[in-house]
């Protein structure tokens, strides 16, 4: 055990690592809310204008749409693709499989402007006119190991008895897979899904090279901040943007919830860490 | 169950039997569409990529001209202002990778080993919001907070410290990115932590160990290969980064990242682009070879 006064220090360095982790979006939210033109602290005041203004910004609603479907396009292309590999890497031992893992790690492990340049030069090597559709493909591509991830973890924990009962008790190959093995994956993948689509979401480093004339909601942002326009605006903006990539995370740990929250959401963190 | 029972042999059946009768053929079924998603689109975009970096742009056309040479990695190598990019890069992912292990390291043994269970799922949650809010959206809130009216000078001004000039230096980029990638280090270091067994450190403290004699031989140890998959994170994604070396940096800090992105955008120079992206590849490549050689993947 741990001495009071070591235990003592330890919590503080949490409350103190824990301010650290939140200050900065707390006082981002704040400036949301500063009736303000000039953005300095402390706020002045409350007000929703920003948040109406951004609603009725064409721009901003454009870019908002564009973002949704390129999520849910990605995050739909990501599930089918990475539930397919998760099960083949579960279910078959074969030669290269190990390198097959590695290689749906590499678009998150290497620099997202590796991948952003790489896909940027080969839709120009292959005169592919950037477009909605090339956004979505760079962000399959990295979407796929997060669902993989997710439903390869669950896959290990799921016992392989449960499958064995059901072959013994007469269930065909398909049956087994969809009355024992769905319901038991099931939150593992739509966790995959929600996270896929957080990710997707956010993402600007690959979309600005893959996006050509075509602005998400992220490239939106970064371009009023490198042009320095519009601040006030751009807070409500980026809270919408902040709860929008919060919320699908903590459904995401409160669905895949059956053997304790902490063991699922370190499952799903190490996947996550170990993708992101 | 019953649907179990009731199921006759149809068309479903056939096929399903068939793909259970030969495995190979189910394994094929499955890997065959995400493995050709990643060859035709992955693979071939670094390999043409590689094959880009030995090609050069006409400097008077600004044409791609698909001739094989050396230039582009030679100027890298030889032109003094890249290889300080190159270094302020690595010492800036060294400088990082450090601070956010220091930072996380009691953070995460509080959470593995004191905390209560309750306590330790929130922190978990914790963490995990931040890991997951907007990179966007963080990184502008501390271009926010390093203004000259911002939250740090407010807060300087309590203590009686003069405003000072934070935005737009190297420094500023520096605190940001140990901010943005601190959680990616925190959940490894947790969960090697929370794997080492308590009879480990019981041990250590029956033979004598005081508390910084356990921490040094015993959990720092078996807390290394957390850290070093942390560090995989930490290293890499600031080697690559350009949205907050461009934001925070303003025009003031030139790393690896946005010598790419700029080689890309303004400067239309493509394969330069490419030969500068071999640098943190090869970068990684190394890092992820002398890590797997110190054995820090043979437990995760």
């Amino acid at each position: 055990m741990e001495s009071t006064g070591l235990r003592i220090t330890l919590r503080a360095w949490a409350v103190l690592v824990l301010i650290l982790l939140f200050g900065p979006i707390l006082v981002i939210i704040a400036y949301a809310f500063d009736p303000s033109v000039i953005q300095s602290w402390p706020i002045r005041g409350f007000t929703w204008h920003w948040f109406i203004v951004a609603w009725h910004d064409q721009a901003v609603r454009q870019a908002f749409l564009l973002s949704v479907r390129v999520g849910l396009l990605a995050a739909g292309i990501a599930m089918a693709l990475g539930s397919a590999v998760a099960y083949g890497l579960h279910n078959f031992k074969f030669f290269g499989r190990e390198s097959i893992s590695f290689l749906l790690v590499l678009p998150i492990a290497l620099p997202g402007v590796i991948t952003g340049i790489a896909l940027n030069n080969m839709f120009g090597f292959l005169n592919i006119t950037l477009s909605a559709l090339t956004i979505v493909i760079g962000h399959t591509t990295f979407c796929i190991v997060i669902v993989y991830n997710n439903l390869i973890a669950r896959l290990r924990r799921t016992p392989r008895s449960l499958t064995e009962a059901s072959m013994d008790l007469g269930a065909r190959g398909w049956q087994t897979q969809l009355y024992v093995m769905l319901p038991q994956i099931a939150t593992a993948l739509v966790s995959g899904a929600l996270l896929a689509f957080a990710l997707s979401f956010d993402e600007v480093i690959v979309t600005i090279f893959t996006a050509g004339a075509n602005t998400t909601l992220p490239i939106w942002i970064f371009g009023q901040l490198n042009r320095g326009q519009q601040l006030p605006e751009v807070n409500a903006v980026v809270t919408i943007v902040i709860l929008l990539t919060i919320i699908p995370v903590l459904i995401a740990a409160k669905i895949a919830g059956t053997g304790g929250v902490v063991r699922t959401a370190r499952a799903t963190a190490e996947g996550t860490a170990a993708s992101r | 169950m019953t649907a179990v029972a009731r199921a006759r042999p149809g068309q479903w059946s056939r096929v399903s039997g068939a793909l259970w009768r030969r495995p190979w053929s189910r394994a094929t079924l499955l890997l065959t569409p995400p493995l050709a998603w990643f060859l035709v689109v992955y693979v071939a975009a670094l390999a043409v990529m590689l094959i880009t970096a030995f090609w050069t742009v006409n400097p008077f056309t600004g044409n791609l001209e698909r001739v094989w040479n050396l230039q582009n990695f030679s100027q890298i190598l030889t032109n003094a202002g890249y290889l300080r990019i190159i270094l302020t890069t690595v010492y800036m992912a060294a400088g990082v990778t450090l601070v956010d292990a220091v930072i996380a390291l009691p953070f995460a043994y509080y959470m593995a080993r004191v905390a209560a269970p309750r306590t330790r799922t929130f922190l978990f949650v914790c963490v995990l919001l931040p890991l997951w809010a907007s990179y966007l959206a963080k990184v502008y809130a501390w271009l926010v907070m390093f203004t000259h009216d911002g939250v740090l000078n407010w807060g300087l001004a309590r203590f009686g410290l003069g405003p000072q000039n934070m935005i737009y230096t190297n420094p500023a980029v520096f605190v940001v990115f140990c901010y943005i990638w601190l959680p990616y280090m925190i959940i490894p270091v947790y969960a090697a932590i929370e794997r080492i067994p308590s009879s480990l450190i019981e041990a250590s403290q029956d033979l004598g160990g005081r508390t910084a004699r356990t921490a040094w031989s015993v959990i720092a140890p078996l807390a290394l290969p957390g850290i070093v998959a942390g560090s995989i994170f930490t290293f890499s994604l600031t080697l690559g980064d350009y949205v907050t070396p461009t934001l925070i940096g303003g025009g003031n800090s030139d790393l690896i990242g946005t010598v790419i992105a700029s080689n890309v955008g303004v400067a239309n120079d493509l394969p330069l682009a490419a030969a500068m992206a071999m640098v943190p590849i090869a970068i990684m490549a190394c890092y992820l070879l002398a890590a797997r050689a110190l054995g820090a993947f043979r437990e995760i």
